[in-house]
C-alpha cells in the first residue's frame, strides 16, 4: 500500500511540480504588481486631491465587494466581447494583481496613517519635500508595520491562486484534477495536493517571519512578530 | 466560635516563596486588618482562602468545612466568601445592577425579579441605586468599588475578603469606600488588606502584621500601635503612618 | 434583442441568489458554532485538545478553499461517503470558516481581563457558568467587527463552490453564457453588481449592529 503509494506519488510528480510551477508564478507575479499598485492607490487615498481619492476608494470597494471569481470570469469571459482576449494564465495574472493591488491598499493605507502625523511633521521641519517625506520618512515605516498583513496577504494569494483552475490555467489544482480524473484516486491526489499547499503556506510563513525580525526596528518590528507568530 | 481557620499555609511560585506559614482563626462578624510592606503575601494569602489560589500546604475550614479538601464543593464555599478586588473587576458587558444580580441568577438559581430587587437593596445600601443601570465603565472608581462590595454582599456571605480596595482609587474616592466599609462592621466577617492605617486603627477588632510569608505578630489596635511587641512592627508602623498620615478620623 | 433574453434570464440568475444566499448562511451558521467552541476550546481544555485544534486551525487555513471543496465532494466518496455538491460546499466552507472564527474569538478571550474570570469564581461559578455568562457575552460583543468581516469574506467564497457544480449565482451566469455568448460581460457584471450590493448592505447592517451591541463606555476603557 505504503510502496504502491510512493510510486503513484512519483507518477505524478512531473505534472504535480508543473502545476506548482505555475501556482508560485501566480502568487508571486501577482502580489509584487499587487504590490505596485497598492502603493499608489494607498498614497493616493492619503496624499491624493478629492477626485483623486474617490477614483482610489471606488476601485478598492469594488474589487473588495466582489469574489475574485467573477472579476476572473470578466476579464477571461467578458472582456472578448468587446475584443480584449487574454490566454488563461495572461488573465489569471491580471485578476489576481488587481484583486490583491486593492486589498495591499487598504492596509498600506492603515500603516501609512499611522505613523502619517507626527513623522510628517517632523520631515517637513527638515526642510524635507513632501515626497521626500513620503519616501524617507513615512513608507520606511509603513511598510515594516505592514509586513504581518503583507505575510496574510501572500498566504491568501497562494490559497487563491487555485481559483485560476476554474478559467483553466494549469497550476497545481488543476494537475491535481488532471491526475485525479485520469486515476480515480481523488482522495490521495487532493490530500497530496492539500499537503503540498500546507507546506508552502509553513514554509513561506516562515521565511517572511524571518524578513520581518531581521528588518525589525526596535519598537516597530515587536509588534510584526507576535502577529505573524500568530498565523 | 471559630467561623474561618487558616492552618500553616505554604504557597510559592517557582523558587519564589511568598507564604511560609500562616495560621489564624477569625469568629463571627469579626473585622481583621492585614498590613504589612508590598510583596509580602498579603493578597496571596486571600486568594488562597478561597481557593482562587490553591495552597501549596495548609489547610483552610470555614465553618468546620474544609475549603482546601478537593473533594468539598469549592463553588458551594466560595458563595459563603464574598471577595473585593482591588481593580473591581466588575463585569464589563452587565449594568451595575446585574453585576450584583447576576451571583443570585446563575449561582444561587433565584428568580430574575427577586434578584432584581435584592440587588438594588445593596446598591441602595451603598449609596448607588441612582447608578443601576450605568455600565461599569460609565462609574468613577470610588463607584465601581462599591458595587463590587455589593456584588460580593449580595450572596450572603459569611466573610467578604477585601484585597487593597482602596488602593486603585484616586485619594478623594478612598473616604466614601471605607465609609460603606466601616458600615459592614459586625454585620459579616471582613477579613481585609489594606494599607489605609487609620482604618486599620479604628474599625478593625485585631491587626495582624506580615511579613516575608509569615506573620510577625497580632494583636488589638491599640496594643499594635501602642505597645507593639517586636522591634519590626513598631518600624513598619512608624514607616507606614509616616507615609499615609496616620490620621485619626480616616 | 439582447436586452430581452437579458430579462428572460434573470429569474434564473436570483434563482442562483438565492443559492449562493443559504450557502452563506448554513456555512456561517457552521462555521460560528464549530469555531466558538474551539477557540474555547483552546483558551480552557486540556493541553491535548487545545493542541488538536491548533493543528485543525493550522491545517484549515493553509489549504486552499477549492481543494478542501475536492478532498469533501471528489474524495470522500471514495471512502463511502457520498455527498451532494451543496451539502459538500456548507461542509467545506464552514469548516474552513471556523478555523478563522476561532481565530477571532480567541483574539477576543485573550483581551478579557483574567479579573474578570476571577470575580465570577468568587460568586461561587463554576467554570462552565464563568465562561458562559462572563466571558461568552463579552467575547461575542468584542468578535463583532472580525465575525463580519468572515461573513463578507464567505459571501464572496461561496462563488468558488462553481468548481464543484453547486448551481450558485456564478454557475447560472455561466449557463446564461452558454445559452447566449454575447451576453456574457453584462451577465458578470450584473453578478458583480449583485455581490458588491450584497457586501455592501451586509457591511452596513453589521456596523450598525456592532454600534448597538458595543458595551456601553467599553471602547474608553479598553484604550486606558
Amino acid at each position: 500500500m505504503a510502496a504502491d503509494f510512493g510510486q503513484f506519488f512519483l507518477n505524478s510528480l512531473p505534472n504535480l511540480l508543473s502545476g506548482l510551477g505555475y501556482t508560485l508564478l501566480l502568487t508571486f507575479i501577482s502580489i509584487a504588481v499587487g504590490f505596485c499598485l497598492g502603493i499608489v492607490l494607498a498614497l493616493g487615498r492619503v496624499y491624493g486631491t478629492k477626485v483623486v481619492n474617490g477614483f482610489c476608494v471606488g476601485y478598492i470597494e469594488l474589487i473588495r465587494g466582489t469574489p475574485l471569481l467573477v472579476q476572473l470570469f470578466i476579464i477571461y469571459f467578458g472582456l472578448p466581447t468587446i475584443g480584449i482576449i487574454f490566454t488563461p494564465l495572461q488573465a489569471a495574472l491580471i485578476g489576481l494583481a488587481l484583486n490583491s493591488g486593492a486589498y495591499q491598499a487598504e492596509y498600506l493605507r492603515g500603516s501609512i496613517q499611522s505613523v502619517e502625523s507626527g513623522q510628517m511633521n517632523a520631515a517637513r521641519s527638515l526642510g524635507m519635500n513632501k515626497l521626500q517625506s513620503i519616501r524617507h520618512v513615512i513608507l520606511p515605516q509603513a511598510l515594516r508595520i505592514s509586513i504581518p498583513a503583507w505575510s496574510n496577504e501572500f498566504i491568501y494569494l497562494l490559497q487563491y491562486s487555485s481559483i485560476a483552475y476554474i478559467i483553466q490555467v494549469t497550476e497545481l489544482t488543476a494537475e491535481g484534477k488532471f491526475i485525479a480524473a485520469h486515476t480515480f484516486r481523488y482522495l490521495e491526489v487532493f490530500a497530496m495536493i492539500a499537503v503540498i499547499y500546507l507546506i508552502l503556506t509553513i514554509v513561506s510563513t516562515e521565511i517572511i517571519d524571518r524578513i520581518a525580525k531581521r528588518l525589525s526596528i526596535p519598537g516597530i518590528g515587536a509588534a510584526t512578530r507576535i502577529s505573524l507568530r500568530d498565523m | 466560635m471559630t467561623m474561618l481557620e487558616v492552618k500553616d499555609i505554604y504557597k510559592s511560585y517557582g523558587d519564589v516563596h511568598i507564604l511560609n506559614g500562616v495560621s489564624f482563626t477569625m469568629k463571627k462578624d469579626e473585622t481583621k486588618v492585614i498590613i504589612g510592606p508590598s510583596g509580602t503575601g498579603k493578597s496571596t494569602l486571600l486568594r488562597c482562602i478561597n481557593q482562587l489560589s490553591p495552597p501549596d500546604k495548609g489547610q483552610v475550614w470555614l465553618n468546620g468545612e474544609e475549603i482546601t479538601n478537593p473533594k468539598s464543593n469549592i463553588n458551594k464555599l466560595r458563595e459563603k466568601i464574598g471577595f473585593v478586588f482591588q481593580d473591581f473587576n466588575l463585569f464589563n458587558h452587565l449594568t451595575a445592577l446585574r453585576n450584583v444580580s447576576i451571583g443570585l441568577e446563575k449561582v444561587k438559581k433565584i428568580e430574575k425579579e427577586a434578584a432584581y430587587k435584592r440587588a438594588m437593596e445593596e446598591l441602595t445600601r451603598v449609596g448607588l441605586a441612582a447608578q443601576a443601570a450605568q455600565y461599569p465603565a460609565q462609574l468613577s472608581g470610588g463607584q465601581k468599588q462599591r458595587v463590587g462590595i455589593a456584588r460580593a454582599l449580595a450572596m450572603d456571605p459569611d466573610l467578604i475578603l477585601f484585597d487593597e480596595p482602596t488602593s486603585a482609587l484616586d485619594p478623594e474616592l478612598i473616604g466614601d469606600v471605607l465609609d460603606v466599609m466601616k458600615s459592614l462592621c459586625g454585620k459579616v466577617a471582613m477579613l481585609v488588606v489594606t494599607h489605609e492605617m487609620g482604618f486599620a486603627r479604628n474599625v478593625a477588632d485585631e491587626i495582624i502584621f506580615m511579613e516575608g510569608g509569615v506573620i510577625v505578630e497580632q494583636g488589638s489596635p491599640k496594643e499594635m500601635f501602642t505597645n507593639a511587641k517586636m522591634a519590626r512592627t513598631r518600624e513598619f508602623l512608624g514607616r507606614i503612618g509616616a507615609l499615609y498620615g496616620d490620621e485619626e478620623g480616616g | 434583442m439582447a436586452l430581452e433574453t437579458l430579462i428572460e434570464s434573470l429569474p434564473s440568475l436570483f434563482d442562483g441568489l438565492g443559492v449562493t444566499l443559504l450557502l452563506t448562511a448554513f456555512s456561517i451558521i457552521l462555521g460560528t458554532i464549530l469555531g466558538i467552541l474551539l477557540a474555547t476550546g483552546r483558551s480552557y481544555a486540556s493541553k491535548p485538545i487545545a493542541y488538536l485544534i491548533l493543528l485543525y486551525e493550522k491545517v484549515l487555513r493553509g489549504i486552499p478553499l477549492l481543494v478542501l471543496l475536492f478532498l469533501i465532494y471528489f474524495g470522500l466518496p471514495q471512502v463511502g461517503i457520498n455527498l451532494d455538491a451543496f451539502t459538500a460546499a456548507v461542509i467545506g466552507l464552514g469548516l474552513r470558516s471556523a478555523a478563522y472564527q476561532a481565530q477571532i474569538y480567541r483574539g477576543a478571550i485573550n483581551s478579557i481581563p483574567e479579573g474578570q474570570i476571577h470575580a465570577a469564581y468568587s460568586l461561587g461559578m463554576n467554570k462552565l457558568k464563568a465562561i458562559r455568562h462572563v466571558i461568552m457575552p463579552q467575547m461575542l460583543r468584542l468578535s463583532i467587527p472580525g465575525w463580519s468581516n468572515e461573513f463578507t469574506i464567505l459571501l464572496k467564497d461561496t462563488s468558488i463552490c462553481f468548481g464543484i457544480g453547486v448551481i450558485e449565482l456564478m454557475r447560472q451566469g455561466r449557463y446564461i453564457q452558454v445559452r447566449d455568448p454575447g451576453l456574457v460581460l453584462v451577465v458578470y457584471l450584473l453578478i458583480a453588481l449583485m455581490f458588491f450590493i450584497l457586501v455592501f448592505s451586509a457591511n452596513k447592517t453589521l456596523r450598525y449592529v456592532e454600534k448597538k451591541y458595543q458595551m456601553a463606555g467599553y471602547q474608553t476603557e479598553a484604550h486606558r
